[in-house]
């Protein structure tokens, strides 16, 4: 019904920081929105931006400073007063960590603590609140979960750990789910397992899901669309199908071509030369050109905007289309 | 129980290998035995990687420990070119470990930050006499060399480098004393995949101009196809099945490596067979299942299974494995149809492999 107005849209984003070497940006003019029900993955690897972007999403970065808009259903979060930020942090917008371990209180239990959030938000008498708070344990596969209620974090395993985090994320019937690394620190059979719970729950809720991570293979199977963030900013912008079998910034195919395949024995991977930027001295024109095999001239003076190539699909690269510039054998 | 494959002279040898730990019951003074790695064997030729893959618990760490000499074995021998590690005066084992080094997962962490890199490198060759006060600056310029940094770098601190830049230097200090045989402890798992891909060439060049060995741990198994010759699964302590590489990746026999294997993302939408997943958590090393340790969790396991232990044996294509069940259980089914890349992607990863290849060659021709 409301497919297409986007429940979260973000424009012009910018993420600052003051540090002794000057203002850095880990975030700069990043655009994108996401509809209702649709899963939208950010990958890059560390020193992309992704996760400072997420967490300011939420505005849980204070030290930073932060222009642009963030529209929630149309409302600019930027422009609230702080106490109103409560009514999305863990309310509309629910929010699950990497460290399962370090986002949970030690002190409390599971249950007590998926509790205080539902009644911080909402209007519930404290047996409601348990009922509800058993009712989303069960909901993410724990098993026994009226005995797990009275387990403290450390009495539960990674994977369980991680299971109660997301139905704390869940108890209050979120619209969006930012999802920051939710399965990196888990073993390969517990994070299948937590994959498939999150898509099964996000077919059931209908929330939005921001699916941050750094892993090529998770992206493929959870997201219906992928944002790549190079150094602060968004390289490429596509649906999931088209971004694996077209993809149109030459770091995408850089982090495609640095895997090992697991179907395949390839002799040597070819990985991206270099590393990734010092934000306070980055380099002109395109961020990725230093490190870039397909790199022009024209490529170290401006920097390419994120441009449409196909409908969808979005790159910011001056040779796009990539397959088409380059087999044409233009003027290197 | 070797496999046939490692019968020529092998560099590295365990037999038998077990490492108990005893740890406080509810209370003090009640001691409960753990059985961290139970009864492991296998061999490592000369040249040849070998990896140890399992998730966390599974005691793959410890098994590299007890190699290095990290962890005393509570049973079992390892044999390194032939005689057994333990049962040597201290000068022989002194001389014996400088050949069998380690490489750790977090660079950063094992490096100390008031050494600079010149003097961390030149440490562990000065410890063994293998360059005095005078050579050591040569040999710290080599070394960098080797692992692809510049000599300049040896004057900084280790704060001074990225992630993969330290692992780079863990790596030439262990390369220092002329190691045969290193233990890589999920060397990349800490990594960016682009840089993964930077330390991943860089040990198969070392393997290949120096003859080195690998014991590789790693939960990565993407990488790990990638690296070894040979690969050994274990789970909760035990080698479950061990053989060559081809023969676990394409015809996995045992049901915790195709539960593995099925649990790997693949990066193409739609690839991955869902729904293979394996249910439950790893049990309790402190009180591990009766007979087959894998039994709670397979989707295979009969009775038999929660009675007797099964044994690693023969499995077919040089491997062995420890399953009553492996010849009955249906053919694995691998994730092939979707799991190559699109061809227009596999056209431009060509042309940037290609690019890449002529940048490189054009700056070191510079």
């Amino acid at each position: 019904m409301t497919q297409d107005i986007p429940l979260i849209a973000v424009r012009g984003l910018r993420v600052g920081f003051h540090t002794a070497g000057g203002t850095v940006a880990a975030v700069d003019d990043v655009n994108f929105s996401v509809r209702a029900g649709e899963t939208l993955a950010i990958v890059g690897e560390s020193g992309s931006g992704k996760s400072v972007m997420s967490l300011s999403l939420l505005r849980l970065v204070p030290s930073a400073i932060t222009t642009g808009e963030i529209l929630f259903r149309g409302d600019d979060l930027l422009t609230k007063p702080a106490h109103a930020m409560r009514d999305f942090r863990g309310g509309r917008i629910g929010m699950i960590f990497q460290e399962p371990n370090t986002s949970l209180n030690p002190v409390q239990t599971i249950g007590d603590q998926i509790v205080e959030a539902i009644q911080l938000h909402e209007a519930v008498g404290k047996a409601a609140a348990r009922a509800r708070a058993v009712e989303v344990l069960e909901l993410t596969g724990i098993p026994s979960p009226r005995a797990r209620m009275k387990s403290y974090p450390h009495e539960l395993s990674g994977g369980m750990r991680q299971r109660a985090m997301i139905a704390m994320a869940l108890a209050c019937r979120p619209e969006l789910l930012i999802a920051d690394e939710p399965t990196t620190a888990l073993d390969v059979t517990v994070q299948a397992q937590i994959l498939d719970l999150m898509r099964e729950l996000k077919a059931n809720s209908g929330a939005a899901i921001i699916l941050i991570t750094h892993d090529l293979g998770v992206v493929a199977e959870m997201a219906d669309r992928v944002a790549v963030m190079y150094a602060g900013r968004i390289v490429e912008i596509a649906p999931v199908t088209d971004l694996f079998d077209g993809p149109e910034h030459p770091y995408t195919i850089g982090l495609l071509s640095s895997m090992p395949s697991i179907d395949g024995d390839s002799e040597t991977l070819t990985p991206i030369e270099g590393s990734m930027p010092d934000p306070l001295a980055l380099p002109a024109g395109c961020r990725f050109q230093p490190r870039c095999p397909f790199a022009i001239k024209r490529c170290a003076m401006e920097a390419p905007p994120l441009e449409t190539v196909r409908p969808g699909h979005l790159s910011a690269c001056w040779r796009a289309p990539l397959l088409e510039t380059l087999t044409r054998g233009g003027q290197q | 129980m070797t496999s046939p494959t490692d019968a020529s002279a092998p560099l590295l040898k365990v037999e038998g290998l077990s490492k108990t730990f005893s740890v406080a019951g509810a209370w003090p003074w009640q001691k409960r035995t753990l059985s961290a790695v139970n009864d492991i064997s296998f061999g490592i030729a000369p040249g040849e990687t070998l990896s140890l893959v399992g998730e966390s618990g599974c005691g793959k760490s410890t098994a590299g420990r007890m190699l290095v000499g990290l962890a005393a074995p509570s049973s079992g021998r390892i044999l390194f070119e032939g005689r057994e590690l333990s049962g040597q005066t201290a000068s022989e084992q002194r001389a014996m470990r400088r050949r069998i080094q380690l490489i750790f997962q977090d660079p950063y962490g094992s490096l100390n930050p008031r050494m600079t890199v010149g003097e961390l490198i030149a440490e562990p060759a000065l410890l063994h006499g293998l360059a005095d006060r005078n050579s050591a600056n040569d040999r710290v310029a080599e070394l960098l060399g080797l692992v692809g940094l510049a000599k300049r770098h040896a004057g900084r601190y280790p704060h001074e480098f990225s992630g993969g830049q330290r692992q780079r230097i863990g790596i030439a200090r262990a390369l220092a004393v002329e190691p045969r045989l290193i233990v890589c402890d999920e060397p990349v798992s800490a990594l960016d995949v682009s840089v993964q891909a930077q330390i991943v060439n860089l040990l198969q060049s070392l393997q290949d101009r120096l003859g080195l060995s690998y014991l590789f741990i790693s939960h990565g198994l993407s990488v790990v196809r990638h690296i070894s010759h040979r690969v050994a699964v274990m789970y909760l302590g035990n080698i479950v099945e061990i053989g060559p590489k081809a023969a676990i990746f394409d015809q996995p026999s045992h049901p915790y490596t195709r539960a593995l294997l099925a649990a790997a993302p693949v990066p193409r939408p739609g690839a991955r067979q869902a729904s293979v997943a394996l249910a439950g958590d790893m049990p309790s090393p402190l009180d591990p299942p009766s007979g087959c340790r894998f039994h709670p969790r397979c989707p295979f396991a009969i009775e038999r299974c929660r009675r007797d232990i099964p044994a690693l044996s023969p499995g077919g294509d040089g491997r062995l494995v420890a399953c009553h069940r492996w010849q009955e259980i249906p053919a694995f089914q691998a994730n092939a149809p979707g799991a190559q890349h699109a061809p227009k992607t596999t056209r431009l990863l060509a042309l940037y492999r290609q690019a890449a290849a002529n940048s490189n060659s054009r700056m070191s021709s510079n």
